[in-house]
C-alpha cells in the first residue's frame, strides 16, 4: 500500500471512530476507547509520514485520484515532502493530545459534546494537508473549521465560550471566503482546480498580488496574523486544554501550510515587494502578540497570545525566504525557509506542552487565573518541571529548541544586506530589531507565567490543595519536553530532514549538517557562524555539577530552613506577593502607555478612613476598537436600515426580484 | 576557562578599590572578593521556608551558564579550541538563560522584594537584549560572521578602519554592559536598603554557598563584558593561532592592561554619575537600542560607513 493510501485509510478510520463516538457517547468507557483509538491511528499515520519524509525519494510523487467530490475532477491526494513534514507535525500533536486526553478527558462533564468531534478534527487537518486540488482543499478546510468550532463550543453554557465561538465562526467563514476567491483566481477563467494544473499556469503581476493578499487574509486569519488575530485568544482557551493544544500547536500550522503551498508552490515566481508585506505583518504580529501575552493574567489566554507571537516569527522567516527567492539567492532562501519550518515544528512541541500543563493546572485547581495560583511547584513537581522546560524552550534560550530556530532566523537576516532592493535593505534590520525585542519580551512573559503560577506561596485554598495529575497527562508532557531538548541539542538531524522540503520549494537546501564534526550546525560556512547545542548542553551540565560537587565536598553542606528574610519586613499574607499584573507593570509602563492606552489610577481613602485603597488598571484593545467595532457597527446599521424589507407586500417583492434581474442582465450585457 | 575564574574576583576588587580611592577612602584590599567568597562558601545556608528545588539549583546553573559564556570569549588569544560551539548570538542567549533562572529564583520565596527585583530585571532585559543583538548585527555585518574569533581576527586586520557604525555599536554595547552588570546609573551593586535596587532585590533571599555562587557569577559577568568589549574594539596584541609563546605572553600582558583600563574607566564613570530612577532606565536603554538600530541600518545602506 502506498503511504498516501495508508494515511487516507487512517483518516477514514478516524472518521469511523468519530461516528462510533456518536453512538456510544453516553457509555462510561467511551472516553478511554475513543482517545485510545485516536492515539493508535495517529501513531500509525505519524510513523508512515515520518518514514516518507526521511525516505527522500527523488521523483515527485504522483497524486492519488479518488472518484469523490466534483464528478469531472475527482478528489486528488498527494503526499510530497512539504505535506509529509506537516503531517508529521499534525500526527505527532494528534497522538500526544489523544494520549493526554486519556487522562484529562476523564474530568470532562459532558464528554458526548467533545468525543465525536475530536477524531473528526484530526481527520480534517490530515485531509487539508493531503488535498491536491482546490475543491478537496477547501472542503477539508471548512470541515476542519466547523469541527473545531464545535470543539470550542464544548463548554457551551459559559457565556464567554459562546461569544468566542461566534467570533471564531464569523472569522473562519470570512477566511474561507478569501481562500475560495484565491483559488478561483489561481484557476483562472477556464483552468482546472487541480493543483498540478494550477502550478503550470502563469499569472499577471496584479492577479498574483491579489492572490497573495487573499492568502494573507485567508490563511493569516486562521493562523492569527495581526490584525486578523482577534478570535484566537478567545477561541483557543475556551476549548478543553488538549483541544487548545491542538488548535494552537497544530491547526495554526495547517494555516501556515496553506500559505506556503499557495505562495511558494502554486503561485510561481514571487515579486520582491511581496516579502515587504509579509515581513511587516510578521514583525508587527510578533511584538503585538507577545505584549498582549504579557498583559494577560489568564494562563491559557497568555499561551494563545504567545502563539500569535510565534506565528509572527514564522511569517518573518517566510518573508525572508520570499525576498531571497525573488532575488535568486536560493541558498539563503533555503536557510530562511528551513528556519520557518523548524520553528513550526518547535512551536508545535512547546505550545502543546504548555497547554497540556495549563490543562493539568485546570484539573488540579479548577483555575485559569494565575493570580489565584502560586506555589504549585511543591504540589505538582512533575507538571512544573515539564512546564519549566516548555517555558525555557519557548523563550528561545539555549540549549533548547526554540533558540535554534530563532538563531537560524537571525542568520537569515544577516544574509540580507546582499539584497539589491532599498526597501528591503531598510526593512530587514527593522524587522530584526522587532524580532529581538519579541524574543526578549517572550522571556519576560514566561518568567511571569511560571513564576506567578508555580512559584511563591499559594494564593488560594484551591492552589494549596492541588494534586499532581494522572500518568497519561504527565507522559504526554514529558514526551514533548524530551523532544524540546532533543531538537535543541541535535538540531542537525531536524535540518537534514527538512532538506527535501526546501529543495522542492526553493530549489536548494542547507548544507548537510549531520556530517559536520561534533554535530554542530553550520548554516553557510563555519567561519561565518556555527552553533553546537549538544556541547553547550554538556558544558553547562558538567560545569554546574562540578561546581555543586566541589562546593558540597570541600565547603559547607549544612542547610537550615527559616522564615523568608525579605529585608526584615516579611509579610505573612500571600496576597502581598507579586501578581501577574504587578509583575508586568514595568513593561506595561514602557510599552503599554501608547499601545494599550494603559491607565492606572489609585484611590486612597482619607486618613482615618478604614476603607481599602483601590487600584484600577484600564487597558484597551485598540485593534478591536479601531477595526472591528466600526465594522460591526456598520453591519448593525445596515441591517437596521434594511429591516423594513421584511415587511413588504408580495407585489413589492416581485418587483424587487424583477428589478434585480434587469440590473444583472444589464451588467452582463455591458460587461461583454 | 580557569583564567577567567581566577581573574574575575580580582577585577571586581580592583573596581571597588579604584572607586574607594576616587572618593578618598582607603577601600578594601584587592583580594577582598576572594575572602568574601571563601567566607560565604563556608557558611550555612539559611533557606526560606517556601523555597523549592529550583531555588537551590539556580545558583549552580547560573554560575555554570555564565562561566561557559565567559570561556567562549577570546581573552588573550583567538582560536579557542571550542570557539565554534557558540557564536555571539548564542552567548547573548546564554546570558539570557542565566537571567531567566535568576528571575524565577527571585519569585520563588514568595516575597514582595523578590518580585520587585525580578519584574524590574526582566524589564531592563527586554530593552538591553535587543540593543545587544542589534550591536551584534552591526559587528556581524562588518566582519561577515557572528563567530567571535573571526570578528576579532577581522578587527585586528587594519582594513576595517574607523567607522561611524562601529562607534555607535561601541557606545550601545557599553550602555548595555552597564545595565546588564547592574552598575550605576542603572542599578547600584552596593546597596541593600533602597527600594530602587533591582539585581540585589532579586537575590535577597540567598545566603551561604548559594550567595557565593551568585556573587561569583556576577564577577564573571563583569569580566565577560569587559573582555568582550576589549576583544572586539581593542583587539591589539591578541595572539593569533599558530604564533609562538612570546606572542601569547604579550597577549596576556595586553589583556591585563585592557582589563585595568576597563576597570578604571568603569570606576570613573560610576563615581561621576548618579543613579537614575527606575523608570528613567528605559530611556537610557532606549538610546542604546536606537544607536544599535542606526548602526545596523547604516551598514545595510552602505558597506563603508
Amino acid at each position: 500500500m502506498t503511504p498516501v493510501a495508508l494515511v487516507l485509510w487512517c483518516i477514514a478510520v478516524l472518521l469511523g471512530v468519530s461516528i462510533l463516538a456518536v453512538m456510544m457517547a453516553r457509555w462510561s468507557r467511551a472516553t478511554a476507547v475513543i482517545y485510545g483509538a485516536s492515539f493508535c491511528v495517529s501513531a500509525v499515520a505519524f510513523v508512515t509520514v515520518l518514514l516518507q519524509l526521511t525516505a527522500a525519494s527523488a521523483s515527485a510523487p504522483l497524486p492519488l485520484v479518488l472518484p469523490l467530490g466534483l464528478p469531472w475532477l475527482g478528489a486528488h491526494f498527494r503526499l510530497d515532502a512539504l505535506a509529509a513534514f506537516f503531517l508529521v507535525v499534525i500526527n505527532l500533536g494528534g497522538a500526544a493530545a489523544s494520549f493526554y486526553g486519556l487522562g484529562y478527558g476523564r474530568h470532562e462533564t459532558a464528554p458526548q459534546r467533545l468525543l465525536p468531534f475530536f477524531p473528526a478534527f484530526l481527520a480534517g487537518m490530515n485531509l487539508v494537508i493531503l488535498a491536491a486540488d482546490a475543491f478537496t482543499f477547501l472542503l477539508s478546510w471548512e470541515f476542519m473549521s466547523l469541527v473545531s468550532w464545535a470543539l470550542v463550543m464544548t463548554h457551551h453554557r459559559e457565556r464567554d465560550t459562546r461569544m468566542a465561538a461566534y467570533i471564531y465562526l464569523v472569522m473562519a467563514s470570512f477566511g474561507t471566503m478569501a481562500l475560495l476567491l484565491a483559488f478561483g483566481l489561481l484557476a483562472g477563467a477556464s483552468g482546472s482546480y487541480d493543483f498540478a494544473t494550477m502550478r503550470m499556469a502563469t499569472h499577471t503581476p496584479a492577479v498574483a498580488a491579489f492572490v497573495l493578499t487573499l492568502m494573507l487574509i485567508g490563511a493569516g486569519s486562521k493562523a492569527g496574523l495581526v490584525p486578523l488575530h482577534v478570535w484566537l485568544p478567545l477561541a483557543h482557551p475556551a476549548a478543553p486544554s488538549h483541544v487548545s493544544a491542538l488548535m494552537s500547536g497544530v491547526m495554526t500550522k495547517v494555516a501556515i501550510y496553506g500559505f506556503i503551498r499557495v505562495v511558494f508552490d502554486l503561485l510561481g515566481e514571487p515579486a520582491w515587494w511581496w516579502s515587504m508585506v509579509v515581513l511587516t505583518l510578521g514583525g508587527v504580529t510578533a511584538v503585538v502578540g507577545i505584549l498582549n501575552a504579557l498583559m494577560e493574567q489568564d494562563l491559557k489566554r497568555l499561551l494563545a497570545y504567545s502563539t500569535i507571537e510565534n506565528i509572527g516569527i514564522i511569517f518573518v522567516s517566510l518573508g525572508l525566504a520570499l525576498a531571497f527567492e525573488a532575488n535568486a539567492m536560493t541558498w539563503a532562501a533555503a536557510l530562511a525557509l528551513a528556519a520557518a519550518l523548524f520553528h513550526v515544528l518547535n512551536h508545535s512541541f512547546f505550545k502543546s506542552l504548555l497547554f497540556f500543563g495549563a490543562g493539568a493546572i485546570l484539573t488540579a485547581t479548577g483555575e485559569r487565573d494565575m493570580d489565584k495560583l502560586g506555589g504549585l511547584i511543591h504540589r505538582m513537581p512533575f507538571t512544573s518541571f515539564a512546564f519549566l522546560v516548555g517555558s525555557v524552550a519557548i523563550s528561545a534560550l539555549p540549549p533548547f529548541n526554540g533558540f535554534v530556530s530563532e538563531w537560524l532566523v537571525f542568520q537569515a537576516i544577516l544574509q540580507s544586506p546582499n539584497l539589491p532592493q532599498w526597501g528591503l535593505k531598510i526593512m530587514v534590520p527593522a524587522v530584526g530589531g522587532l524580532l529581538a525585542l519579541s524574543a526578549a519580551l517572550a522571556a519576560a512573559c514566561f518568567v511571569k507565567a511560571f513564576g506567578v503560577a508555580f512559584l511563591g506561596r499559594p494564593r488560594t485554598l484551591a492552589a494549596q490543595l492541588a494534586q499532581e495529575v494522572d500518568r497519561f497527562s504527565l507522559t504526554a508532557m514529558f514526551v514533548f519536553a524530551t523532544l524540546c531538548l532533543f531538537a535543541g541539542v541535535l538540531p542537525g538531524i531536524v535540518i537534514d530532514a527538512l532538506a527535501p522540503v526546501t529543495f522542492t520549494l526553493v530549489g536548494d537546501r542547507m548544507p548537510v549538517q549531520t556530517s559536520v564534526p561534533w554535530l554542530s550546525i553550520v548554516p553557510i560556512t563555519e567561519s561565518r557562524s556555527s552553533y553546537n547545542g549538544l556541547l553547550v548542553f554538556v558544558f553547562i551540565a558538567l560545569s554546574a555539577s562540578l561546581a555543586a560537587y566541589i562546593v558540597h565536598r570541600f565547603a559547607s553542606r549544612s542547610l537550615r530552613r527559616a522564615p523568608a528574610w525579605d529585608c526584615g519586613f516579611p509579610e505573612a499574607s500571600p496576597q502581598t506577593q507579586y501578581t501577574s499584573g504587578s509583575f508586568a507593570q514595568p513593561v506595561r509602563r514602557v510599552f503599554g502607555t501608547h499601545l494599550f492606552r494603559a491607565r492606572e489610577s489609585v484611590e486612597m481613602p482619607a486618613p482615618g478612613d478604614p476603607e481599602p485603597a483601590r487600584f484600577t488598571l484600564d487597558l484597551r484593545d485598540l485593534i478591536w476598537e479601531g477595526l472591528y467595532e466600526p465594522i460591526a457597527g456598520a453591519v448593525w446599521f445596515t441591517a437596521e436600515r434594511l429591516n423594513h424589507l421584511q415587511f413588504l407586500t408580495i407585489r413589492r417583492y416581485l418587483s424587487l426580484v424583477f428589478l434585480a434581474l434587469v440590473f444583472l442582465l444589464l451588467v452582463l450585457a455591458l460587461w461583454s | 576557562m580557569a583564567l577567567v575564574l581566577l581573574l574575575a574576583p580580582l577585577l571586581t576588587g580592583f573596581v571597588r578599590k579604584i572607586k574607594a580611592r576616587l572618593l578618598r577612602r582607603q577601600g578594601p584590599p584587592l583580594i577582598q572578593p576572594y575572602r568574601d567568597l571563601l567566607r560565604l562558601l563556608r557558611k550555612e545556608v539559611v533557606l526560606a521556608e517556601n523555597a523549592s528545588w529550583l531555588f537551590r539549583i539556580t545558583p549552580y546553573l547560573v554560575f555554570a551558564v555564565i562561566w561557559v559564556a565567559a570561556s567562549l570569549i577570546p581573552t588573550f588569544a583567538t582560536g579557542l579550541v571550542f570557539s565554534w560551539t557558540a557564536d555571539l548570538i548564542a552567548i547573548v542567549a546564554l546570558l539570557g538563560s542565566a537571567r531567566f533562572f535568576l528571575a524565577l529564583a527571585g519569585m520563588d520565596a514568595g516575597t514582595s522584594f523578590g518580585g520587585i527585583g525580578s519584574s524590574r530585571e526582566v524589564m531592563i532585559a527586554t530593552l538591553a537584549e535587543p540593543a545587544m543583538l542589534l550591536t551584534i548585527f552591526t559587528l556581524a555585518l562588518v566582519a561577515g560572521s557572528t563567530q567571535l574569533s573571526t570578528i576579532a581576527a577581522v578587527m585586528i586586520s587594519s582594513h576595517v578602519g574607523l567607522r561611524v557604525s562601529l562607534g555607535m555599536a561601541l557606545i550601545a554595547l557599553i550602555m548595555v554592559a552597564i545595565a546588564e552588570n547592574a552598575r550605576i546609573p542603572v542599578d547600584n551593586p552596593a546597596t541593600h536598603l533602597e527600594l530602587t535596587m533591582v539585581h540585589e532585590a532579586m537575590v535577597l533571599e540567598y545566603s551561604g554557598r548559594h550567595l557565593a555562587m551568585i556573587e561569583f557569577a556576577a564577577y564573571l559577568k563583569l569580566l565577560l563584558y569587559i573582555s568582550l568589549i576589549a576583544c572586539i574594539f581593542l583587539p591589539w596584541q591578541l595572539a593569533l593561532p599558530g604564533t609562538g609563546a612570546p606572542a601569547y605572553i604579550l597577549g596576556v600582558v595586553a589583556y591585563l592592561a585592557k582589563l585595568v583600563i576597563g576597570a578604571v574607566l568603569l570606576a570613573l564613570f560610576e563615581t561621576a554619575s548618579a543613579k537614575m530612577r527606575v523608570f528613567r532606565v528605559p530611556e537610557f536603554l532606549g538610546a542604546a537600542l536606537m544607536l544599535g538600530m542606526l548602526a545596523t541600518l547604516l551598514l545595510f545602506v552602505s558597506r563603508s560607513l
